[in-house]
């Protein structure tokens, strides 16, 4: 009897493993998980990551700023306020509801709630169900990135998310500060549901089996997400094989990765810009656009990205990086020490001044060394600085106050557009409208304002690249900003991960397409 | 005894209340949690909003007011980023920091007695020079540099330990702890030997030291005198005097052990308090970091007075303040 119990018992054990051989496993380390589950109420990495593993935009980016259809099978435009969606049918939410046209518009609506998200949405005016599985998106105004802010449109799964949970609150309520049925709960048509989740520690996803994308190569089962915060210990985690995916990936790791048999690195070219505000108001000199150009000659952006970077970023000399439409091949870094001076003296400073500057020192890679480095370059044309860095915590109320005369910030276009960079770095500040709320500097140019506004309605491609282009040039040549680099992207994985078709310089990856070798 | 105690609780009442005054009043300095709350790109008329919401923009002593009204009955605030009551989320985080407190204590005690009674009892021997000269070394590099070192040799290049984490925990008797799987005793090792890396040199120091000394006294020539064997004299005579320092040191140094799990923490992203309180600070989340003050503050003031009372069992000749 004890026998043919041992007996079933490894025939069940062996079965068991038989089955474990098919079904892959990612165990995976970020740096950082999601304040919530719900996905429209904090817009940041962490939480548009849980958004691509558990839910579905209408569109998504490829790795090339092409858009892929994912809800939203195809699109066509009706006139020019109105573009019509046609969405994939047959797709079921995690909880059995059928997704329709409903969901769009419940999630639209949502959407232009959120404080978060309502910026992106601001642009339409309104959803219409045409039929259960068309709508037609109106816009105030001609608007070119219809697109571009789709990819932040996940249907929510309007009948779960409707009703009151057992507090009597409405299970669609966005709470920032407290408990909200949303925050804990879960239903979308993604790849993964969640299965299991201890807030900063772990979270466990499995793979969705009704998921509608038939076609995904993915073949992972279970996904096992743990927050990392050091770099070392991430990358010691991923070299040790206790997880198989890191992101990011800390420069200076670069090349023991690389040379490592057993783990792959994939970069990328970033589009975070990495720039210098020089703050008009508070400084005299820096109206005097020599000043300005003088600065940006004396800042040798070759050099941080070497030294300091690691080759882990691009040199910029504007906003937009390449792949963007107004990515201006002509303006490069000009580094010329010489020229820096003669500009100085012209300007009549060339016995130079002091000012302040202020940059974080946990928010961008390297950035307090950067801030330093930038410091002892200015003091080669006199220019004398005095440099604080802080914790980000600490360093955005300084920002919002403009407490320095030199200010270093980071920024990604949302959209993955041009504009956005001038809209909240170089656009005339204006405290009512909240146009330059980013731009420490006070640069102001109402030319280059109105550009931005034609770029904002202009729906013709060509003609848009030519504005943004041409606003770049100007920025460029009036010395508006001292940019220094695009921040590359990293991320790193065991060799039978193959991670590199599945990420994305917005730091996103399409984990639902992830495969796996044995 | 129970005077020594009232007066014990009383104390602790106005530390506590010190505690929160002054925790309360540096958050300000600490950053601004709407940023944290929010994405960049949320215009500051947004924020101004939520940080009316949440009451921020209140005069200071009506927020201290609103948060001692609400701490005497149990509430310490609602965590931003978790949002929770602080109290639930750390208590939630307490036993993994005590189980790695009790593997690095364990570590101290079963490895400073025998190394500090050793190197006094033989120090010219090879040994004491090793262990004297590893203390040095022990005791002057970071704790973070020790923890890398160690995941670097065990876990990467021998492969024997896991890299990070807690492991696999389960319950019992009600706790939900490491301590009781084989996976969570796996994990535990490296982070224990790290916290203790920093502590150990020092308690076989301070035995070593309070050693030589008691061996010199009087009582113990007497004793060899009489012919008691060597290990009596040793572990019985010897080291019950020596011990008395070394408690007083102890009690204070469980302190700084929590300060260090702080590090410890961090480097293995062990998932207890001082990790969280780290991620509370970074993410700004001051009703945790109040909380978190006010339960070290606590841990403290109970640590303290066992530390007093054991003094008392150990040696009878000290009398407990208000005792008889």
């Amino acid at each position: 009897m004890k026998k043919t119990t041992t007996l079933l018992a490894s025939a069940v054990l062996s079965l068991g493993l038989m089955g474990t051989v098919q079904a892959q496993t990612l165990k995976m380390a970020y740096d950082s998980d999601p304040v919530s589950m719900d996905p429209y109420e904090q817009l940041s990495g962490a939480t548009l990551q849980l958004s691509h593993l558990t839910f579905d935009p209408l569109v998504r980016w490829d790795q090339n700023f092409n858009f892929e259809p994912r809800l939203a099978e195809k699109w066509e435009r009706i006139d020019a306020l109105t573009m019509r969606f046609h969405l994939r049918k047959g797709v079921k939410f995690h909880s059995g509801n059928e997704f329709t046209a409903k969901d769009v518009v419940f999630s639209f609506n949502r959407l232009s709630k959120s404080a978060d998200f309502k910026g992106i949405f601001a642009p339409f005016k309104e959803v219409k169900i045409v039929d259960e599985y068309t709508v037609d998106l109106v816009s105030n105004e001609p608007f070119p990135l219809v697109l571009n802010n789709m990819t932040y449109l996940f249907p929510m799964d309007s009948k779960f998310y409707s009703g009151t949970d057992e507090a009597g609150k409405p299970k669609d309520a966005m709470v920032k500060h407290g408990n909200s049925f949303a925050s804990r709960h879960i239903s979308g048509t993604g790849p993964y549901t969640v299965t299991y989740r201890e807030q900063g520690v772990k979270m466990e996803f499995a793979r969705n089996a009704d998921y509608w994308d038939k076609k995904s190569p993915g073949n992972v089962d279970k996904i096992v997400l743990t927050p990392i915060k050091e770099g070392p210990t991430r990358v010691a985690a991923l070299l040790s094989g206790d997880v198989d995916f890191i992101a990011p990936v800390p420069p200076t790791d670069h090349k023991r990765i690389d040379k490592s048999d057993k783990v792959d690195l994939v970069t990328m070219g970033g589009t975070r810009i990495i720039t210098f505000q020089l703050n008009q108001e508070r400084v005299e000199a820096f109206k005097d656009a020599r000043v300005r150009l003088a600065i940006n000659y004396a800042i040798n952006q070759k050099g941080i990205v070497k030294k300091i970077m690691k080759g882990f970023a691009t040199p910029a000399a504007q906003f937009s990086p390449k792949g963007y439409l107004g990515h201006n091949d002509a303006l490069q870094p000009r580094y010329n020490i010489k020229k820096a001076k003669q500009l100085m003296k012209e300007a009549g400073y060339e016995n130079g001044f002091t000012v302040t500057m202020m940059a974080p020192n946990n928010r961008y890679v390297n950035d307090a060394k950067i801030a330093q480095a930038a410091a002892s370059m200015l003091a080669k044309i006199n220019i004398k600085v005095d440099l604080k860095t802080m914790p980000k915590a600490q360093y955005w109320p300084e920002f919002d106050k403009r407490s320095a005369d030199l200010m270093l910030i980071g920024w990604h276009s949302d959209t993955e557009d041009s504009n956005n960079f001038y809209e909240f770095l170089s656009t005339c500040p204006n405290k009512d409208t909240g146009a330059g709320q980013y731009n420490s500097g006070n640069y102001c140019n109402p030319a280059v304002d109105k550009q931005v506004a034609q770029a904002n309605t202009e729906t013709n491609p060509a003609k848009r690249a030519a504005i943004m282009q041409g606003i770049e040039k100007t920025i460029f040549e009036e010395g508006g900003v001292v940019p220094l680099h695009w921040q590359n992207q990293a991320w790193a994985a065991g060799k039978n991960v193959k991670i590199a078709p599945v990420v994305n310089v917005m730091d996103f990856p399409y984990l639902g397409d992830l495969v796996i070798t044995k | 005894m129970i005077a020594f105690l009232i007066k014990r609780t009383l104390q602790a009442m106005v530390v506590m209340f010190v505690i929160s005054l002054i925790s309360f009043s540096i958050q300000d300095n600490l950053g601004d949690p709407l940023r944290e709350l929010v994405g960049v790109s949320v215009s500051e008329v947004e924020r101004e909003k939520l940080r009316d919401d949440l009451g921020l923009n209140d005069p200071f002593l009506v927020q201290y007011g609103r948060f001692a009204a609400n701490a005497l009955h149990g509430d310490l605030g609602t965590s931003y980023f978790f949002k929770e009551p602080a109290l639930d989320v750390i208590l939630k985080k307490l036993p993994a920091t005590l189980e790695l407190v009790f593997g690095a204590t364990l570590i101290i005690v079963v490895l400073s007695v025998p190394l500090g009674v050793y190197s006094a009892i033989k120090p010219g021997s090879l040994l004491s020079r090793l262990v004297m000269g590893l203390s040095i070394v022990g005791i002057s590099i970071p704790v973070f540099l020790t923890a890398i070192g160690l995941i670097y040799l065990f876990s990467i290049e021998l492969g024997w330990m896991p890299s990070y984490g807690r492991g696999e925990t389960s319950a019992m008797l009600g706790w939900d702890s490491g301590l009781f799987t084989a996976d969570g005793l796996h994990h535990l090792i490296l982070p224990s030997f790290t916290l203790a890396s920093i502590m150990l040199p020092l308690f076989i120091r301070l035995i070593r030291a309070e050693m030589m000394e008691v061996l010199q006294s009087e009582y113990v020539k007497f004793a060899w005198a009489k012919g008691i064997s060597p290990w009596r004299i040793y572990f019985v005579h010897a080291l019950k005097n020596t011990m008395l320092p070394v408690i007083t040191v102890g009690g204070v140094q469980i302190g700084t052990m929590v300060a260090y799990t702080i590090l410890t923490e961090t480097v293995f992203q062990w998932p207890g308090m001082g990790f969280l309180f780290l991620e509370a600070v970074n993410r700004v989340d001051t009703p945790l970091i109040v909380a978190y003050l006010i339960v070290v503050g606590a841990i403290f003031v109970v640590t303290n007075t066992l530390v007093d009372l054991i003094y008392g069992l150990v040696n009878p000749t000290v009398k407990l303040a208000g005792g008889k």
